[in-house]
C-alpha cells in the first residue's frame, strides 16, 4: 500500500510539475535559453537568484566592492539591475561578459579591481562557517567528555570517524614518517572540498553556490598544495628533480629528463586543480541539462512532455546520487594525492647497493 | 571571462576565508580531534594492560591460595600427628609416673606396715611382758602368801640370776 501511495505521489509531482513548466513558458511566451540557465548557475553571480515566479525574482541582493579609476565604490549589486552606476555595469559579451566594467577614456571596457561580495563569496563564507561549526563543535565535545567516558556516538562520532579515516588510511599511508605536520592542512583540505561540494548540491538558498566547480577556489587549494609539497622537500627530492637517476645523455648536453621532472612539479598540482573543479562543475551542468529537458519538451506536446519529465526526473534523482558520491570522492582523491605528493618530496636517499 | 580563468576577486576572499578556517581548525579542531582519539587509544590500551595484570594477578592469587590451602593442611596433619605423639608420650609418660609413684607408694607403705607391724609387735611384747608381770605379780601375791616360799622364791631367784650373770 505504501509503495502505491509513493508511486501516485512521483506522478502527480511529475504531471505538477510538467503543467507548471508549461505555464511558465507560455507566460514568458519563449524558448527556454537553456545555455544561460546552466552556466548562469555555474558562474559566479553578484546577486544570488532563488527563484522566479512569472515576471517576479527573488534575489538577495550582494555587496558590489569595486575600485574602479574613479576609487571605491561600494554598493548594493541591485543597483545594477538598471543598467550602468556610477560609471560602472555589467558586461553582456565580450571579453568580461558577466563581469563589472568601466569605459576607459578612449572607450573600451576594462575591469576593475573587482572583490565583490559575489554569489560564490557568499557560499563560500556559509560552508566555511558551516565548517568550522562541525568541527569545534566536535573539538568541544571533547572538552567536555572526558576520556573514560568512552568514544562518542551520533554526528560527532561520524566526524571523528572521518577524521580518522583520512588521518589513518590517507594521511599516514600517504607520507609517511613525518606526516604529522601536513595532517592539519590535508585535513582542512578534505573537510572543505566535501563541505562544499555536499552544499554546492543542495538546490535552494544556503546551497546551491557552485563552489568547488570555481577554477579560483581549486587554484588556492593546489597551490597550497603545491607549497606543501615543496617547502619542505628533501635534498633527494631535488636532486631526483635536476639530476635524475637516467643515463647522462638524458640530462647533458639537453637537460630532457630534468625538464620534464620539473614540469612534472607543476602539471601535479595543476591535475589537482583542473580535476576537482570539471568534476564539480560537470556535476552541477549535468543535473541542470537534465531537468532542463522538461522544459525544453514543452514546445512538443504534453505527452512527449510527461514522459521526458519521468525520464529526467528520475535521471536527475541519479546523477544527484551520483553527485553526492562524486561530492566525497572528489574529496578524498584531492587529499589523498595531495599526501602522495608531499610523501614523494619527502624521499630519503636510497641505499647504494 | 571564460570558465577556466581565475577571477581575481573570488580568488582574493578565497584565500582569505581559506586562510582563517585553516588557521580555526588547524589549531583548535583536528589536533584536539586526534589528540583525544590517541588519548584514548591510549587509555583504552592501558585498560586492556591492567585488565590483563589483574588477570594474571587473580590466577596467581589462585595458585597462592591453593598452596596455602595445601600448606595449611599439610600443617594441620603434621600438627595432629605431633598432637597424637605428644598425647601418646604424655600418656605413656604419665602410666610411667604412675607406675612408679604406685610403686613408691606401695613401697612406703609396706615399709610403714613394717615399722607398723614392729612397733605393734613391740607394743604386743610390752604389754605381754606388762601383763605377764602383773599376772606374775598377782600369782607372786597368791604364792607369797607366806613367808617362807617368799623366802624360797628369793633365793631361788637369786640363784637363777647368779646363775644366769655367770
Amino acid at each position: 500500500m505504501k509503495k502505491v501511495r509513493y508511486i501516485w505521489t512521483l506522478v502527480l509531482l511529475m504531471v505538477f510539475t510538467s503543467g507548471f513548466a508549461s505555464a511558465e513558458t507560455s507566460n514568458e511566451g519563449g524558448e527556454v535559453d537553456v545555455n544561460e540557465l546552466v552556466f548562469g548557475h555555474i558562474n559566479d553571480a553578484y546577486s544570488w537568484h532563488i527563484l522566479s515566479i512569472g515576471d517576479t525574482h527573488i534575489t538577495i541582493p550582494l555587496p558590489v566592492i569595486v575600485k574602479s579609476s574613479t576609487g571605491w565604490h561600494v554598493f548594493s549589486s541591485e543597483k545594477l539591475e538598471d543598467g550602468e552606476y556610477e560609471g560602472l555595469y555589467i558586461a553582456e559579451g565580450g571579453t568580461y561578459d558577466g563581469k563589472i566594467v568601466e569605459r576607459n577614456s578612449s572607450g573600451e571596457e576594462v575591469r576593475p579591481w573587482d572583490m565583490s561580495i559575489t554569489k560564490n563569496v557568499v557560499g563560500l563564507i556559509i560552508n566555511s562557517t558551516i565548517l568550522v561549526w562541525i568541527v569545534l563543535g566536535c573539538a568541544r565535545w571533547y572538552k567536555k567528555h572526558p576520556v573514560e567516558n568512552g568514544a562518542p556516538r551520533g554526528g560527532v562520532g561520524m566526524v571523528e570517524s572521518m577524521v580518522l579515516m583520512i588521518y589513518n588510511d590517507v594521511i599516514k599511508e600517504g607520507i609517511g614518517p613525518g606526516y604529522e605536520r601536513y595532517a592539519p592542512y590535508l585535513l582542512t583540505a578534505f573537510f572543505f572540498i566535501l563541505v562544499n561540494n555536499l552544499m554546492g548540491l543542495i538546490p535552494i538558498f544556503p546551497g546551491g553556490a557552485n563552489v568547488t566547480g570555481n577554477i579560483a577556489i581549486t587554484l588556492v587549494l593546489a597551490l597550497l598544495t603545491f607549497f606543501f609539497t615543496n617547502a619542505f622537500a628533501t635534498k633527494e627530492y631535488w636532486k631526483d628533480i635536476f639530476w635524475p637517476d637516467v643515463p647522462v645523455w638524458l640530462k647533458a648536453p639537453i637537460p630532457m629528463m630534468p625538464v620534464i621532472e620539473f614540469f612534472g612539479l607543476f602539471t601535479k598540482p595543476f591535475a589537482l586543480m583542473i580535476r576537482l573543479f570539471a568534476n564539480i562543475m560537470a556535476g552541477h551542468a549535468a543535473i541542470l541539462s537534465l531537468l532542463s529537458i522538461i522544459f525544453i519538451t514543452v514546445k512538443i506536446g504534453p505527452l512527449l512532455n510527461g514522459t521526458m519529465t519521468f525520464v529526467s526526473v528520475a535521471f536527475g534523482i541519479f546523477m544527484t546520487a551520483l553527485e553526492l558520491l562524486v561530492a566525497f570522492i572528489q574529496a578524498y582523491v584531492f587529499t589523498m594525492l595531495s599526501a602522495v605528493f608531499i610523501g614523494l618530496s619527502k624521499v630519503k636517499e636510497k641505499e647504494e647497493n | 571571462m571564460g570558465l577556466l580563468t581565475p577571477d581575481p576577486g573570488l580568488l582574493f576572499w578565497m584565500v582569505v576565508v581559506f586562510g582563517i578556517v585553516f588557521f580555526l581548525l588547524a589549531k583548535f579542531g583536528f589536533p584536539v580531534i586526534i589528540k583525544m582519539v590517541d588519548d584514548r587509544k591510549a587509555y583504552i590500551d592501558n585498560s586492556l594492560k591492567a585488565a590483563r595484570e589483574a588477570n594474571e594477578q587473580l590466577a596467581n592469587v589462585k595458585i597462592e591460595g591453593e598452596k596455602i590451602l595445601a600448606q595449611a593442611h599439610e600443617e594441620q596433619a603434621r600438627i595432629l600427628k605431633s598432637a597424637t605423639e605428644t598425647r601418646d608420650r604424655i600418656i605413656r609418660e604419665a602410666q610411667e609416673k604412675a607406675r612408679l609413684e604406685g610403686d613408691r607408694l606401695m613401697e612406703e607403705m609396706k615399709k610403714q606396715i613394717e615399722t607398723e607391724k614392729e612397733s605393734a609387735i613391740r607394743d604386743i611384747r610390752r604389754q605381754v611382758a606388762l601383763l605377764s608381770v602383773g599376772i606374775a605379780e598377782k600369782v607372786m601375791r597368791t604364792k607369797l602368801a607366806d613367808e617362807k616360799e617368799q623366802t624360797e622364791l628369793i633365793s631361788r631367784l637369786v640363784d637363777e640370776m647368779v646363775e644366769s650373770s655367770k
